[in-house]
């Protein structure tokens, strides 16, 4: 290293003393390119065009658990070594969340064996997940005969802490089971008994030992707890101390994710930003979310709600607009896939939020695979794939002029 | 770094400082290169080497060092100082048709420290030389041929070292030989040789990475079987071009005797070439590889089962005088193009195409007061996309680098 060092002394001596206007030239370039060396960088997407990203105003404490997770999350990649499998459907959480937007068909996973409200008989044979991958020398699961399944496209991560902070009260006023505003739609809570592990908000609602239950498809998480250590052990083949079977020995084995990373995901997922509606001005825009509400897309798809109290000071008591309800509803023959989970219907399917909607083509390859299973290609496809309490809505969209319709598409693609 | 690996570095610095102080520097001398234009495969020799007086053994190596600043998607990394890597080189003529050349390479300070080469060549006929050792598998060029004085750029290319897992070398014996006639050379070099494991597709790289193989050190003990093989055509005035294949089984298939999988195959297939333009001394160099591999359909195609890329070099000297007080001094301004396509095929799923493609751009310019040194200066840009081809991420900035041989 000395001898480095002598060199680079000898270059600069002998240059100042031999050429210094070539040699100052050459400094200058080289301090230009130090000072600015930034402006050669290349920026970043708009922050509104991200779906990734911290929630404004953490602490620096929080800003680091929220790193922490975002590494465990997006680059914790899992191989035989570190427990992966021997079957699974990822490798890694991020695998299925591309920039925490929706997932693709390449990552779609199947669950399978409830074909009615309670409980799934295929537990005992691999439900209700497939793992339909596995490592070399293995062979990935079957879907046992006999079993009803749906395919499942992931959904996207952003604003889940803002969802999960809904309380239960505001959800049961939302709730309409009887139908008694005569509009068509319902809307009901999964209420299930939620494992051991979970512990329930304070202000939770029980109801002979269950629980509402809001996240997956089928509203069949209780938060985002729940859904990340099902999403470690049914996806990825990760036990952890609070789902200590391994999936394809159906043995208990040593967890092979602490508790520290999974509550760092959690902490990532609560505290992942909401995403940010573009061009709101836009007289178009502005039309579409008109149309929006008149054809009564908003019964279901709730523009706004608020969260409880939390211990994370940003997301404590905000109005926030998913545009979602949390709650079930029927959705008529055609997504009806004859599989179920918790207590909720085979055609029933929980409002999945529409906020990010704009973005999805960006974590689904350039494409739109919407609805549950990524069935339809476009959001128009989408609506006009709803049916049942959605069918007076559908109904009016197809009815709608050419323009109007092109207006509500582009409300939807701003959120 | 373990403590004995800690014990080996200070061993080789205490070493390399009592040879400093006991040993008159006039009894130190350059040996001069082969005249005759060599092949890549003679990259190994091909080096400057210090003799101590009559002493049988030659020393060398080379220094790399760098400053750089890069950003992805508008998030800076900072300036990063980086101790790329000390190699040292120790060669001896043990006989008159027996050699044995050494090459340790101490890594990011020391962090990593390899045995890259360490071979015994015993010259049986001209045509026919047989080496044994720590060998570098001849796939490409680069592998053979990747000391950092020798190249305009602070980085390796991405395809060479990470699709094709330079500096990649192994256990193994083999044959080797060359052929002169007029302006014509011919070389072959063939190898057996330790070679990959399962981890080429089960790493945390989430993608085929032949590199991660190298974490493997019992590839120097035990392991599969490995076949390497090369062929080179040189012309004095047109350059040299080589066709090079490495592959065989790379995964676990029985372990005591029970059998665990099928013998699953890797096969890469390489060109490279050389040249220098006539009148304007443009130096090109690149080199195309293409990787098959066999994984299990009942696998994830997160690994995928083709991979190809490769690199141009384009360099330029435009000056060449006397610089300062160097009488032979250069300025190059150079370009090197590159791309990779981790993942080539389509999603079993929607059958649209599989991202993981990799391009980029680096423009350099390059000061060599001797033949020996390399100043650089670079810039990137490369934009990477993921599996999905989701929009890729860009990444860009600027690289100041020394590299010398000592």
């Amino acid at each position: 290293m000395s001898k480095f060092l002598f060199t680079f002394a000898k270059i600069f001596f002998i240059a100042m003393k031999k050429s210094p206007t070539y040699f100052l030239s050459f400094t200058l370039i080289l301090i230009s390119i130090l000072v600015a060396c930034d402006k050669f960088e290349p920026m970043g997407p708009e922050e509104s065009e991200l779906l990734d990203g911290p929630i404004e105003g953490l602490s620096n404490s929080e800003s680091k658990q929220f790193l922490d997770g975002d590494i465990a999350f997006n680059d914790d990649v899992f191989t035989s070594q570190n427990g992966l499998g021997p079957t699974f459907v990822a490798t890694s959480c991020g695998s299925c969340h591309a920039g925490d937007g929706k997932g693709h068909p390449f990552t779609t996973l199947t669950r399978f064996g409830q074909s009615a409200p309670g409980t799934n008989m295929f537990l005992k044979q691999g439900g209700p997940q497939q793992q339909n991958r596995a490592l070399p020398g293995f062979e990935p699961e079957q879907i046992p005969e006999g079993a009803t399944f749906s395919k499942l496209t992931p959904p996207a991560n952003t604003g889940l802490g803002f969802l999960e902070l809904v309380s239960d009260a505001d959800l049961l006023d939302i709730a309409d089971p009887n139908d008694t505003d005569g509009d068509g739609i319902s809307g009901i809570p999964n209420w299930i008994e939620p494992p051991l592990y979970i512990i329930p908000t304070v202000n939770a609602i029980v109801q002979n030992g269950k629980y509402i239950h809001r996240f997956g498809k089928k509203a069949a998480a209780y938060n985002l707890m729940h859904q990340t250590v099902n999403a470690y052990n049914q996806d990825i083949g990760i036990t952890s101390v609070f789902a200590p079977i391994d999936v394809f020995s159906g043995l208990e084995v040593e967890p092979e994710v602490d508790i520290n990373t999974i509550n760092d995901v959690v902490f990532y997922l609560q505290t992942l930003k909401a995403p940010i509606p573009r061009n709101q001005n836009d007289a178009e825009v502005i039309q579409g979310k008109n149309i929006f509400n008149q054809i009564n897309c908003t019964g279901c798809h709730r523009p706004s709600l608020k969260t409880g109290y939390s211990s994370i000071a940003v997301l404590s008591n905000m109005q926030f607009n998913p545009y979602t309800d949390l709650l079930l509803h029927d959705m008529g023959s055609g997504l009806d896939d004859g599989y179920t989970e918790g207590n909720a219907e085979t055609y029933e399917w929980r409002t999945p939020p529409l906020w990010g909607l704009g973005l999805s083509p960006n974590s689904q390859g350039g494409e739109y695979f919407l609805l549950h299973d990524g069935r339809a290609k476009s959001i128009e496809e989408a609506i006009l794939l709803h049916g049942g309490e959605a069918s007076r809505s559908k109904t009016q969209y197809d009815n709608l002029e050419q323009a109007d319709q092109s207006a509500l598409l582009k409300f939807l693609e701003s959120l | 770094m373990n403590l004995k690996q800690l014990q080996f570095l200070i061993f080789i610095l205490l070493s390399n400082g009592i040879v400093i102080a006991q040993i008159d520097s006039t009894l130190l001398k350059k040996v001069q290169q082969d005249t005759v234009i060599g092949m890549n495969m003679d990259a190994v020799y091909n080096r400057p080497f210090i003799d101590v007086g009559k002493f049988p053994v030659s020393l060398g190596g080379y220094m790399e060092m760098n400053w750089q600043h890069l950003g992805t998607d508008g998030i800076s990394e900072g300036h990063q100082f980086q101790a790329r890597r000390l190699t040292l080189f120790v060669a001896s003529t043990i006989s008159k048709k027996i050699k044995f050349l050494s090459e340790i390479e101490f890594e990011e300070g020391g962090k990593e420290i390899a045995i890259e080469f360490a071979s015994i060549d015993v010259e049986l006929l001209p045509l026919l030389n047989m080496r044994g050792g720590i060998i570098m598998n001849p796939i490409g060029a680069f592998n053979q041929n990747h000391d950092g004085p020798k190249w305009e750029f602070t980085d390796r290319p991405i395809s060479a070292t990470q699709m094709l897992s330079a500096t990649w070398s192994n256990a193994g014996f083999g044959l080797y030989g060359k052929y002169y006639s007029k302006d014509w050379m011919f070389g072959y070099e063939t190898y057996l040789s330790s070679g990959f494991d399962s981890s080429i597709i089960n790493n945390p790289e989430n993608k085929t990475f032949l590199p991660a193989s190298k974490e493997n050190s019992e590839r120097f003990e035990e392991g599969n079987t490995l076949f390497t093989a090369k062929l080179g055509l040189l012309n004095n005035s047109y350059g040299e071009i080589g066709v090079s294949y490495m592959g065989g089984v790379y995964n676990t298939f029985e372990e005591d005797g029970i059998v665990l999988d099928k013998k699953r195959r890797l096969n890469v297939f390489a060109v490279d070439f050389n040249t220098t333009l006539p009148k304007l001394n443009t130096f090109i160099t690149g080199e195309w590889a293409w990787v098959k591999i066999d994984v299990p359909a009942t696998f994830t195609q997160q690994f995928g089962n083709k991979q190809h890329g490769g690199f141009i070099d384009i360099v330029q000297p435009v000056l060449k005088r006397k610089i300062l007080d160097w009488d032979k001094a250069v300025v190059n301004l150079s370009c090197r193009l590159e791309y990779v396509d981790w993942n080539v095929g389509r999603f079993n799923e929607t059958y649209g195409n599989i991202g993981e493609d990799l391009w980029s751009i680096m423009p350099a310019i390059s000061f060599r007061p001797t033949q020996q040194t390399v100043i650089r200066l670079n810039y990137r840009y490369s934009s990477q996309s993921d599996i999905l081809s989701n929009p890729p991420s860009k990444t860009a900035g600027f690289s100041l680098g020394i590299s010398s041989y000592f």
